[in-house]
């Protein structure tokens, strides 16, 4: 029974959170803020692939949710709303529904083929020079962004209200809370599988010795591209439903500062430590909102508590471990990896 | 057609000859040394063998397949492994997930397989887990099994060290000075643990070592390098014997 109990919690989660908007007992605010709690549980999850199980630094991953968030927003303008850049629909607007989650995952896959672009610099150079190479393309895609007019260039690009408000119109059902939701939750399920299986254990490998993991039999090249595209790909999926929940993007919001936020999660929460991401990403989320009624002071009083985290938990909150290591009494809730191999 | 062949390897850093014209012949089977001072090119040898480098000249063929610019990783799978000088285990991992991943160059699955959990993955993933239990035990680590590589003592760090080439299932087996910063005792118990090793596994061992107690105690040929070039070869008597020998490692006797 331990084995779904993690299951059992999060669709516990899932239908009280889907049900309590659906009622509206939540207000619009809150609602929105719940999401963004989704968005950035898989900005930090997926940034920590890179950043914490394979030990390289990569600063520029709000490039790769940018390049997700554009895919995704033009095709489901593209096809589900009449408009000036594209011309009227191509499909009936209720198609929606069914076509969004594919639109979602196409986002995911031109972000994951954008991601090439840091993991083939990868296989020749590594440390600070591709961290270098990161911010690059963080600057590369939101400049290039900027300049493609059609788009909207540097204001942004909008219409994807429409296209959410076309799901509403054939069930009015929260869409944006549950397709978020049930993305963060296979979000942190790939990446809880593929770094507990033996070829996932290769990327940890070559955060702790390179050399060594290719001379023992890791094919150190083809493992850094699937993590590096799988990480991208994820943060492309977060960018899809980022703009889908706001309904307007524009390049400005995907600079240095988004990569930064990330950045900040993976730290606080522990580099290499699934249930860390997840648990900073909440707790991130939460504190920037409900500092805001300080203003311009949250920017002063939240880097002070990270300056302070740095000093007195070097490791972040979790470190290395993950929340049943830290609080062992889960592991008989939740299990320990050698039931579920026992099960396997 | 010799089991493992190298034939004039020859490799310039720069300007510099580390290694000139190395030849090596293996039947299978044997339990062979190479010996030489410090900066002889012994290690380089191993990393050109392993394809760490790329010789400037020459060629490595095992089972006749010529391993040229093959990957460590490509040349793993060939069914050679190997250790290292330095202890380079994976200090943050479990010693069962330091053995584990050495599998990764014949998985059974492919990625897409780990998301799904398919069959194929359940079943390829459950052999690996037998397999590195069964290397644990025989070499008599299970106890430590779920204890961080960098929390164990040096001689049994030494010890992953060697189960974790012996998982690869290697028929040619590379230990780079393998009794380095070992005391008497677990010096004595690794020339039994290689001996035992070449019988269980039935493997070519081609080892590195400074230590003659070992070399001369193991091997049963030797081979010498000084600055890149084999001075001498043989038993180890005649290598006891060999004048240069003594005079690469002593230097020459004044007149």
């Amino acid at each position: 029974m331990s084995k779904y109990s993690l299951t059992l919690l999060a669709i516990l989660f899932f239908v009280l959170v889907v049900g309590l908007s659906w009622a509206a007992t939540l207000s619009s605010y809150i609602q929105l803020v719940l999401m963004f709690v989704g968005v950035n549980i898989m900005m930090s999850s997926s940034l920590n692939l890179v950043n914490g199980y394979m030990g390289e630094f990569s600063c520029g991953h709000a490039g790769f949710m940018a390049v997700g968030a554009y895919a995704a927003s033009l095709v489901s303008v593209w096809c589900f709303t009449a408009g000036s850049v594209f011309g009227p629909n191509l499909l009936p607007p209720a198609w929606a529904v069914v076509l969004f989650p594919f639109i979602l995952l196409f986002g995911g896959l031109i972000a994951a083929l954008a991601g090439l672009l840091v993991a083939i610099p990868s296989f020749r150079t590594r440390g600070d020079y591709l961290a270098i190479i990161t911010l690059a393309v963080n600057y590369i895609v939101k400049s290039g962004i900027e300049n493609i007019q059609p788009i909207g260039g540097a204001r942004g690009f909008m219409g994807m209200a429409r296209v959410v408000n076309g799901m509403k119109e054939v069930a009015d059902i929260p869409w944006m809370m549950i397709w978020t939701w049930i993305f963060v939750f296979l979000t942190v399920l790939l990446i809880k599988r593929f770094v507990s299986s033996t070829y996932g254990k290769g990327i940890i490998a070559i955060r702790e010795d390179e050399i060594a993991a290719e001379i023992m039999g890791v094919n150190t090249r083809g493992a850094k591209m699937v993590a590096f595209m799988l990480s991208s790909g994820l943060a492309g999926l977060a960018g899809g439903l980022f703009a889908h929940i706001l309904g307007y993007i524009n390049p400005g919001s995907f600079g240095i500062m988004k990569s930064t936020e990330a950045l900040v999660m993976v730290y606080l929460g522990g580099m290499g430590s699934l249930s860390g991401s997840v648990l900073s990403a909440v707790l991130f989320t939460l504190l920037l909102e409900i500092l805001r009624p300080l203003q311009l002071y949250k920017w002063v009083v939240v880097p002070l508590i990270l300056i302070l985290l740095m000093l007195f938990r070097t490791e972040g909150l979790l470190g290395h471990r993950e929340l049943t290591d830290v609080l062992p009494r889960l592991k008989r809730v939740f299990g320990s990896r050698e039931e579920v191999h026992a099960v396997l | 057609m010799p089991f493992f062949e190298v034939r004039g390897l020859t490799h310039f850093f720069g300007g510099l000859k580390a290694v000139s014209d190395f030849n090596l012949i293996f039947d299978g089977g044997e339990l062979m040394g190479l010996i030489g001072p410090n900066g002889a090119g012994k290690t380089t040898v191993f990393n050109l063998v392993c394809g760490v480098y790329h010789a400037t000249h020459g060629e490595v063929r095992i089972e006749g397949r010529n391993l040229g610019r093959l990957y460590p990783h490509q040349v793993t799978a060939m069914g050679i492994a190997r250790t290292f000088q330095n202890i380079r285990l994976w200090p943050e991992m479990t010693v069962l997930d330091n053995i584990r991943v050495c599998h990764n160059y014949r998985l059974g699955y492919r990625f897409l397989d780990t998301i799904f959990q398919t069959s194929r993955y359940r079943t390829a993933e459950k052999a690996i887990w037998r397999r590195a239990r069964e290397v644990l035990e025989i070499m008599g680590l299970r106890d430590h099994a779920e204890e961080l590589a960098k929390n164990l003592p040096y001689g049994l760090q030494r010890k992953v060290e060697i189960a974790r080439a012996l998982i690869l299932r290697p028929k040619l087996l590379l230990l780079d000075e393998p009794s380095a910063g070992m005391n008497l005792g677990e010096k004595e118990a690794l020339i039994g643990l290689i001996r035992w090793i070449r019988k269980e596994f039935n493997v070519t061992i081609w080892l590195i070592e400074h230590e003659m107690r070992v070399v001369m105690n193991l091997c049963e040929r030797i081979q010498v390098l000084d600055f890149g070039q084999t001075i001498a070869q043989g038993t180890p008597e005649e290598i006891q014997g060999n004048p240069r020998v003594v005079e690469a490692y002593l230097g020459k006797e004044m007149d």
